[in-house]
């Protein structure tokens, strides 16, 4: 059973936010984190309804999978969906769409989450990201701040202690709010495992069509442009991560359900983010600089 | 099996070895993933050195990577077998001092690490004293660099000489003393061979095996109300149920509270947790409860025993830690205060010490309190707070003062008891 003090402290964070801030948005793609993040955030509030929108920062690059599952989850926990959409970005003259085998539209999401966050005046967005992730997250603080332009600065965190949080800003400022700072991933399984938590399917191991690149397997979708020497093929693998079509990859598993992902999880020797992010490769704080900027 | 966790921070001088430590911990108790690793050496190689830098690991940030100290606290997890670990690795530097304090809040044991050449120097102290303010219940004084001493047991005794003369004039209830080597991994996870003399634990097994009884308050009942619940749908028209943590001792269904300040009685009708109705809610436990009465309940109120009342007060004692480089703290300033769930404004009334943080002397004479510095201060505020003795309730002893203007955390309160 994961630790309650953990679900304790994240429903804590989560209803603490609520009543500091006026506008609150909760990101969900989907994705393992934010999934659990929405149950923790239903469960916060019951048996009243979520009291606010969340969010999904759609790049346009998505698996069927997951936009089938976002859309059943909005109609069976009877939330509130906004879409926030980078092609929209990219229509408007707001980004330019990024061309080439090696292109993703990841990075385009700050501009699009940023634009919408102003638009909805959201004053704090919560976020699934967890500090066991990458060296830069294990830094954050559970009420991040973000300056009038979505900025983190790292250098001028602010002090936090014990459970008190300061959400104080200034008009056009935000917070970041990050429910799952203390969970690891396999804290993440094991929730899911114990709760019976639905995913998207693509979670668990299946058979698809994909190539290798940087010894990476991407899946072969009409938004990847491959190299010449990226020939696709079939096999089994499942997602550790859920992202932008374009610059996550698959792992080679035959773990078809939550007792033998939970088993390789635990045994896993290469982190979530170093095993399917192409786009965490780039540099040595490339986290680090895109978070500064107000990604996610 | 039901494993407890232990939150531990390190602390100590700039350079001691704290984030090495925890690297060489983390790597020798085979938490370091593959590629975690690869990325450290191959950062460490592109600058020349031939060892893996194990700080790469938790100094995250491009600044601390290209200074080479730690400015921010970095959070790792980790289990053996025995116990799961929550590691806050903060930075040493006295310009960071403040980034020290939020990760050594909350833990139950505190790594003062000192470098065996140097002994024990200001830093060591200020963050002994920070520890010892913030009740930290249990130390180890690492005397690291022990390679460099010739694992001569003379580094340990000298340490433990100077830390005892200082310590003597602390509350301090657990302190161990373990030479260490965090670069060669010398008496961190198995005891090492260079130190024959040394008889003790190695410092994961004194880890793995510290007693902490629970840090939680389990007699005196607080339950600061977070969040009013209030569906306003058809199925749940009249539900109106009150959110919170449980900050101290424990409730029942069916016991008789208090709400405060209303001090208006009424009962535990329902309580409900993550998983459903429960029977008794105990500290630390995030519930909502429901009552049996309608008495006007709001967020900032606190439930607790008709028996067993907090202070209900306008006018509070407390030691500060000051950690705004901005501004000073000085007497009839006004501020915002954060305790529990209820937020008022507060005026310095006086500025009563400031403490030496090397003699431990009181400078009753101090004007103002500068960045970093420590000292006793009196408080009143524009509405009453529910307060216990920080030593008694670090929840409902501890808050944050606020600048009204920057809106930064400037101050950490630790309630005193006046006189005290
Ligand atoms: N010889 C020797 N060197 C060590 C040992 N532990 C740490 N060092 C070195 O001491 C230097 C500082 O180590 P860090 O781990 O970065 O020190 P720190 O205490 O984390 O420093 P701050 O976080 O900036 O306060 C590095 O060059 C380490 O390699 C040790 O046991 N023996
Ligand atoms: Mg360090």
């Amino acid at each position: 059973m994961v630790a309650r003090p953990l679900v304790d402290e994240s429903i804590s964070i989560i209803r603490e936010a609520a009543a500091q801030f006026e506008r609150p948005a909760l990101l969900f793609s989907g994705g393992k984190d934010s999934v659990v993040m929405l149950h923790l955030a239903l469960a916060a509030f019951r048996p009243a309804p979520l009291p606010f929108p969340i969010m999904h920062v759609d790049t346009g690059h998505n698996f069927p999978e997951v936009i089938e599952f976002r859309d059943r989850m909005v109609e069976q926990f009877n939330v509130q969906l906004l879409v926030a959409s980078v092609q929209a970005s990219i229509d408007s003259g707001r980004v330019a769409d990024v061309q080439g085998p090696r292109s993703s539209r990841n990075v385009l999401q700050t501009v699009t989450l940023l634009d919408a966050i102003t638009e909805h005046r959201f004053d704090a967005v919560f976020g699934g990201a967890r500090r066991d992730e990458e060296r830069a997250r294990a830094k954050e603080r559970v009420f991040s701040h973000r300056d009038e332009f979505g900025q983190w600065d790292p250098k001028q965190q602010r002090p936090e202690l014990w459970g008190l949080y300061n959400g104080r800003h200034r008009m056009n400022e935000h917070f970041r709010v990050f429910p799952l700072s203390n969970w690891t991933e396999l804290d993440i399984w094991e929730f899911i495992r114990e709760q019976r938590i639905e995913l998207p399917s693509i979670y668990f191991a299946h058979r698809r069509e994909v190539f290798r690149r940087d010894g990476m397997l991407m899946a072969a979708t009409p938004f990847v442009e491959r190299l010449p020497n990226e020939e696709p093929f079939d096999t089994t693998v499942r997602f550790r991560t859920v992202g932008d079509a374009s610059c996550t990859a698959a792992i080679e598993s035959t773990a078809s359900n939550y007792d033998e992902v939970v088993a390789e999880t635990a045994t896993a020797r290469v982190t979530e983010r170093g095993a399917t992010r192409a786009d965490d490769r780039i540099s040595e704080a490339g986290m680090e600089d895109r978070k500064r900027q107000g990604y996610f | 099996m039901v494993t407890t966790t232990l939150k531990f921070a390190t602390v100590g001088s700039v350079d001691d070895g704290k984030s090495t430590l925890i690297g060489r911990l983390l790597l020798d108790s085979k938490a370091i993933f593959d590629d975690q690793l690869e990325h450290i050496t191959a950062v460490s190689r592109r600058r020349g050195d031939d060892v893996a830098d194990l700080a790469l690991l938790t100094d995250g940030l491009r600044a601390e990577r290209e200074q080479g100290i730690t400015i921010d606290v970095a959070y790792r997890y980790f289990a053996t077998p025995r116990r799961s670990f929550v590691i806050a690795d903060c930075p040493g530097h006295i310009q960071y001092t403040r980034n020290m304090v939020t990760g050594a809040s909350n833990v139950d044991l505190a790594i003062v690490m000192v470098d065996a050449r140097h002994g024990v120097v200001e830093q060591t102290r200020r963050h002994t004293l920070l520890v010892s303010l913030l009740g930290v219940p249990h130390l180890v004084i690492c005397v690291n660099k022990m390679d460099l001493v010739g694992n001569h047991e003379a580094a340990l005794k000298a340490v433990i000489d100077q830390f005892t003369e200082f310590a003597a004039k602390l509350e301090l209830r657990d302190v161990t003393f373990i030479p260490i080597s965090a670069l060669n991994g010398d008496n961190v996870v198995d005891r090492s061979p260079n130190m024959p003399w040394y008889q003790g634990t190695s410092l994961l097994r004194h880890l793995e095996t510290v007693y902490t009884a629970s840090d939680h308050n389990l007699i005196d009942t607080r339950f600061p109300v977070q969040y009013v619940i209030r569906p306003r749908t058809t199925e749940h028209h009249d539900f109106r149920g009150y959110a919170g943590t449980m900050a101290g001792g424990s409730l029942r269904v069916g016991d008789d509270v208090v709400v405060l300040p209303s001090g208006l009685p009424t009962t535990i009708a329902a309580i409900d947790g993550f998983d459903g109705p429960c029977s008794e809610a105990r500290s630390g436990d995030a519930v909502v409860v429901r009552l049996s009465d309608h008495v006007d309940v709001s967020r900032g109120d606190m439930l607790v025993r008709p028996n067993n009342h907090p202070v209900v007060t306008q006018d509070l004692d407390a030691m500060v830690c000051w950690m705004d480089d901005r501004a000073t703290l000085r007497p009839r300033a006004m501020y915002t205060l954060q305790h529990t769930t209820r937020t008022v404004r507060a005026v310095v009334t006086d500025l009563r010490y400031e403490l030496d943080i090397s003699t431990l002397h009181r400078n009753t004479e101090a004007t103002e309190l500068g960045l970093n510095a420590i000292g006793r201060i009196a408080l009143h505020t524009t509405a009453p707070l529910f307060i216990d003795d920080y030593h008694r309730n670090r929840t409902t002893g501890g808050f944050i003062l606020i600048d009204e203007h920057t809106n930064a955390t400037v101050a950490a309160g630790m309630i005193a008891e006046r006189g005290r």
